[in-house]
């Protein structure tokens, strides 16, 4: 009976393709749009969540000016001093390691190629602090900061930009006033969320300081990144250090912080909750097109209403029993929606891909979506497919026929 | 030692039916009694509203009477679950409506193959058997026309191979001649009394019209209800 039923459908289904096709659309664009749209929206959770891995563990910091961003002192706001870290370092307990970070724009050129590039200046342990890795080449050294060496490591962007293809260690380039050889070349960290990490030249604060600056404010130093120690209290620590920079900087007790302790991995992660955010909010959209799709087929089913229960009772009147019937409109339904969801999941995947590679997301099958997008539209065409079928075959066959 | 005697064909008494409920309720049938044998032509008439389409659903189970009883070959319809009542339709009885019937843009070999898919008949017997209807009835050349594509006459006569193509002990025809123009109604009751008289399928037909009544030989006037007269021609 089965059997005999799926080779009444099929035919069915042979015979009115336009309403098999449209039936199947619903399915297929709502189950396409979902699991593309959590898929995505996954892979770009992912590569936030590997950025903040990439920042490192416990990385406090310290800035001038009270608001949250990513802009220098404003006026009358003091910037730190070398004093600042050196204190800092020796009187707050549970620092790993502490860099100074003076941070400025300087045109760079290579041979005929220039650009505008974020030039930091800061000492060797920077490179552990924020955790980057050398493609090429070497990191500055405690002599190169002490002497003032006119060298620099260079990022990934600066390279593309600079060299194109050259390879830039031992190649010199022109660092505002000053030349410079290139000694490393920094491993990718990728962009996402906080901007291009890529796009940076790293160089002795001292070089920068005497020979690419070279006035009286250049003794001041723009940040402080302070990593805390394994299985410290980054709270206490932002505590403490407060309290001595208020010291420091002779604030009375009415006055507010003119400077900021900032926990980078807490505005990672606060990045990563919105991206989730942006996850989810997209996957309600594609559930909106999933129920646009559902509502769909309920049009198509219904307005073929009429027709299907004439149908109905033609085929009652004839000698079907209700049964044979409903498993006929079962088999359709089911294999309509089938089709719908096995297509949509495909056209899913070639998306999910292709986007991903557009967008520098990674791509994650999951197949707890698939399976949900594809459950959730047979769901959808398989209720509207035989609900009108049921009420149909529940009628007399004269009743079936007569309907209008 | 004689065997028992067969029971009539049809065998209906005090069947009623009622429509809706309570002060809308409508009687359509007022309490019919009626035998009808084996073999029989039998031309059921009356004015519109009278209740023939009724007895006739009723008789072909399309429909289920409100009270009486109504035996098909001795079995007690009014016993059957809509399933059983299925089943009686599949192997026992053929329909042919005034309005055809026919699946839409379904070719006319495949209508007509319909009713054997039911009785789960191989493909290759199905067609041939679906060929001979359709060529009984005058249409080998029409085999893959869908119903859009065929003539009100030529619609009607796939109506009634499909009817015919399993071979029911009764052929119940409503108003078959009703959308049809003269010529073409008496091609299909030449066609339903050669039924009859050939292949012994006792033939029901609803009719206002008395040239499609002439082709019976007998009679049933409905009124109101009720019979009013049950004549045979000799």
């Amino acid at each position: 009976m089965i059997w005999n039923a799926f080779a009444i459908a099929v035919r069915e289904i042979g015979r009115n393709l336009t309403r098999a096709v449209l039936t199947v659309l619903g399915v297929f664009i709502g189950v396409a749009a979902i699991i593309t749209m959590v898929t995505l929206g996954q892979g770009a959770t992912l590569a936030v969540k590997a950025q903040i891995s990439s920042l490192g563990s416990n990385l406090l910091t310290l800035r001038p000016g009270a608001g949250f961003g990513f802009r220098p002192a404003a006026g009358g706001v003091p910037n730190f001093t070398e004093k600042d870290a050196e204190t800092i370092r020796e009187q707050v307990g549970g620092i790993a390691a502490l860099a100074p970070i003076r941070t400025t724009s300087l045109s760079t050129i290579y041979l005929h190629n220039a650009r505008t590039s974020s030039v930091t200046g800061t000492t060797p342990v920077y490179f552990q602090i924020n955790r980057w890795n050398l493609a090429d080449g070497r990191f500055f050294a405690a002599t190169d900061l002490r002497s003032g060496a006119a060298v620099c490591v260079i990022g990934n962007t600066v390279r593309k930009e600079l060299f194109g293809d050259e390879n830039p260690v031992g190649a010199k380039i022109r660092i505002g006033k000053a030349s410079c050889e290139v000694i490393g070349l920094l491993a990718t960290k990728g962009q996402a969320g906080m901007g291009d990490q890529d796009d940076t030249i790293i160089v002795p604060l001292s070089t920068l300081q005497r020979r690419l600056i070279g006035k009286t404010s250049s003794h001041d130093i723009g940040q402080i990144a302070i990593s805390a120690q394994d299985g410290a209290d980054s709270s206490a620590l932002i505590a403490e250090i407060t309290s001595l920079m208020r010291q420091r900087r002779n604030l009375q007790k009415n006055q507010d912080n003119n400077f900021s302790v900032f926990d980078t991995r807490q505005i990672a992660e606060t990045l990563g909750s919105t991206t989730q955010l942006m996850t989810m909010l997209l996957a309600a959209v594609a559930g909106v097109s999933l129920l646009v799709g559902g509502i769909g087929i309920m049009n198509i089913m219904l307005v073929s209403v009429t027709e299907r229960t004439r149908e109905i009772g033609i085929r009652l009147a004839i000698g079907a029993t209700a049964g044979e019937v409903l498993m006929q409109f079962l088999v359709e339904a089911v294999t309509l929606s089938c089709i719908g969801g096995l297509v949509g999941i495909l056209l899913a995947l070639g998306l999910c891909l292709g986007l991903a590679r557009i967008i520098q997301v990674p791509f994650n099958f999951n197949p707890q979506i698939n399976l949900i997008a594809f459950m959730f539209s047979a769901a959808v065409g398989i209720l509207f497919g035989f609900t009108p079928a049921r009420r149909a075959a529940r009628l007399n066959p004269i009743d079936a026929l007569r309907h209008e | 030692m004689n065997p028992p005697a067969a029971p009539p064909l049809i065998e209906l008494h005090a069947l009623t039916k009622t429509y809706g409920v309570g002060d809308a309720a409508f009687q359509a049938l007022k309490g019919i009694d009626l035998t009808i044998q084996r073999g029989e032509f039998v031309a059921i008439m009356g004015p519109s509203g009278s209740g023939k389409s009724t007895l006739m659903n009723v008789l072909g189970c399309l429909d289920t009477a409100t009270s009486g009883s109504y035996h098909y070959q001795g079995i007690a319809v009014e016993t059957l679950d809509s399933d059983q009542r299925s089943l009686l339709r599949r192997y026992a009885l053929g329909f042919v409506f005034q309005g055809f019937n026919l699946l839409a843009r379904t070719s006319s070999l495949d209508n007509v193959e319909l009713p054997l898919l039911y009785r789960g008949i191989a493909r290759k017997e199905r067609h041939e058997k679906a060929l001979a209807a359709l060529t009984s009835v005058g249409l080998p050349t029409k085999l893959l026309n869908t119903p859009g594509e065929l003539s009100g006459g030529q619609q009607q006569r796939v109506a009634i191979a499909r009817a015919i193509v399993t071979e029911p002990s009764t052929l119940f025809a409503d108003e078959p001649t009703g959308n049809l123009d003269s010529v073409t109604t008496r091609d299909v009751m030449q066609l339903l009394t050669r039924l009859n008289v050939d292949r012994g399928i006792t033939v029901l037909v609803v009719t206002h019209q008395d040239d499609v009544a002439a082709c019976a030989k007998r009679t049933v006037l409905i009124k109101d209800g009720l019979i009013e007269s049950d004549s045979t021609r000799s």
